[in-house]
């Protein structure tokens, strides 16, 4: 038996989210070999050969691959697949593009977003954004697979696998990359963040969120959050909304200022770490989930823990 | 463009989701069930697209129960033309929607389908990009800009990290995230005439389509439930416990 994994990289450095792909592709079986798929990778391909447990890495290197677009993905892929019983990506953005196209080429349901294999047949996936455990399994004689990173540690980089070169896709496609535009911050990435610290209403304005917030996050080096009750009021972006029709982070440590914990803002954050609550209301639900529940007004509050951390 | 919107009937966003006891699902008896949020979005930017003549046709389809009527009545109701409801009581997985949704577009021949990024309910987001590999048609999903650009279409796109804009030839399958735009409310003048727009109803027979589920469901359970903490009195303290617990 083999299976094969899609990394995640930039083409220049190979992503965490790849080792912990890894892992639950090793917990499911066989031999595992990893794809890089990019234009100039030779870096992340020789990255990815030592990752502990890959038999080897295959490098497809062009034009094509630049971006992983879903079309030029589903051609390298799909013909490969005649040898592999399984695939599984990260369910990072470009996983979650690119795995069902595949999926539906190949006749099989994905199984999205895994966080845990029970054996080769069953699988463990949240649904209703974690408010509900699915054990569920598939009939497929392929299977096909997202993987939820935060559910899996990271594979270590002790190996030495050897790496094979086989050519890109031709194209044209049908799509075409035309730009990108990431954001340029000395900040983590909010569902990537070890640390994250979210504002919810009760900042009350978008001067007091970016006053308040900002400061406690630069000195954590944390992610900036928010609750979809400040977003809607209009003191944070709507990409800062953590929640259940917002980003799901789970961090090691999340610190929720000023948020009641409305079930929607909790399915985005209950399964960070740490969780610690600031809030004048004593009554408020966040406390339910939080370890460290700080009961006071939080314009003094947190000016006084940046100032103390 | 004529534009197909698909439309999922899920439990409402804000209804707190209870798994039943013997772990067979969750407990949908009397509960309120609405929209997809992701498909609101999507019927709006259709809307939107026919305000502004690009759009000549909105077409609203719902693969679910009979009540699933209700779902596409909402999105007549928001400005679309005409729906489809294909009628089944079974558990139709992403893979089958797309088979039955491609069915549809050979009936229909849209020049673009607009779905929601994922719903809710089984949180899969495979829907749009299966129905695209089934057509052989280009992908746009998580859009955040969808701009029409001669007779390809230039979406933009939520990554990881940041934006990136893809240009697509048409027919095209777009898949549509949070940021794109904000659903408008159904006026009253709109939902009485929503009620006369025409809902054609099918039978998952008729598109000869197989409905094969491949996924089994052992159980369906709570999460491990999180127990609260402690109260901590000041900042002091809190900063001495998480400096204790290795969290800073």
């Amino acid at each position: 038996m083999a299976v094969l994994v899609i990394a995640e990289h930039d083409n220049a450095s190979l992503s965490d989210a790849t080792n912990k792909t890894v892992t639950a592709a090793l917990k499911f079986g066989g031999d595992v070999d990893v794809l890089i798929a990019g234009e100039g990778a030779g870096d992340v391909a020789a990255e990815a050969a030592k990752i502990d447990g890959v038999r080897k890495v295959i490098h497809a290197d062009g034009a094509t691959l630049k971006a992983r677009l879903a079309e030029a993905m589903e051609a390298l892929v799909v013909p490969m697949m005649g040898g592999y019983d399984g695939l599984f990506a990260p369910a990072t953005t470009m996983g979650k593009n690119v795995a069902p196209r595949i999926a539906a080429k190949l006749d099989v349901m994905q199984l999205s977003d895994i966080t845990d294999v029970i054996d080769a047949e069953t699988f463990e996936r949240p649904i209703y954004a974690g408010n509900a455990i699915m054990t569920v399994k598939s009939s497929d004689p392929k299977k096909v697979f997202t993987v939820r990173g935060t559910a899996f540690d990271a594979a270590g980089m002790g190996g030495s696998a050897s790496v094979e070169t086989v050519d890109a896709p031709a194209g044209p496609f049908k799509s075409e990359f035309v730009s990108e535009e990431m954001v340029k911050s000395d900040r983590p990435e909010l569902t990537a963040a070890k640390r994250v610290v979210s504002g919810g209403r009760a900042l009350g304005s978008d001067e007091d969120f970016k006053k308040y917030i900002i400061p406690l996050a630069d000195k954590l080096g944390a992610a900036v959050g928010a609750s979809r009750a400040a977003v809607d009021a209009g003191y944070a972006p709507n990409d800062y909304q953590v929640g259940q029709t917002g980003k799901i982070v789970a961090p090691e440590l999340y610190i929720a200022v000023g948020i009641s914990g409305a079930i929607q803002h909790l399915a985005g954050m209950k399964d960070s770490k740490v969780i610690v609550a600031i809030n004048k209301d004593e009554e408020a639900p966040i406390f339910q989930v939080s370890d460290y529940g700080l009961v006071a007004d939080l314009f003094q509050a947190v000016p006084e823990l940046t100032d103390a951390l | 463009m004529k534009v197909l919107v698909p439309v999922k009937r899920v439990i409402d966003y804000n209804v707190k989701v209870r798994v039943k006891p013997d772990q067979t699902g969750v407990d949908l008896a009397n509960v309120k069930m609405s929209m997809n949020p992701f498909d609101e979005i999507s019927v709006e930017e259709a809307v939107r697209m026919k305000e502004a003549g690009t759009a000549e046709e909105v077409i609203a389809v719902s693969i679910g129960p009979q009540q699933a009527q209700e779902t596409i009545r909402t999105a007549l109701a928001m400005g679309a033309d005409r729906g489809i409801l294909i009628k089944t009581d079974e558990t139709v997985e992403p893979l089958a929607v797309a088979k039955l949704l491609a069915k549809v577009i050979e009936a229909e021949s849209p020049d673009m389908v607009l779905l929601g990024k994922q719903a809710i309910d089984d949180d899969s987001n495979q829907t749009g990009q299966m129905l695209a590999a089934l057509l052989d048609w280009p992908q746009g999903t998580f859009a955040y800009k969808i701009e029409k650009d001669g007779d390809a279409l230039t979406v933009t796109r939520e990554v990881d990290g940041g934006l990136q804009t893809v240009k697509l030839q048409t027919p095209a399958i777009i898949t549509v995230d949070l940021r794109l735009n904000e659903p408008r409310y159904a006026s009253l003048p709109n939902i009485m005439k929503a009620k006369k727009k025409p809902i054609d109803m099918k039978e998952p027979s008729e598109y000869g389509v197989e409905i094969d589920n491949r996924l089994t469901v052992v159980k369906v359970t709570e999460p491990p439930v999180r127990e609260a903490g402690e109260k901590v009195e000041d900042v002091a303290t809190l900063v001495s416990k998480l400096k204790a617990a290795g969290a800073v």
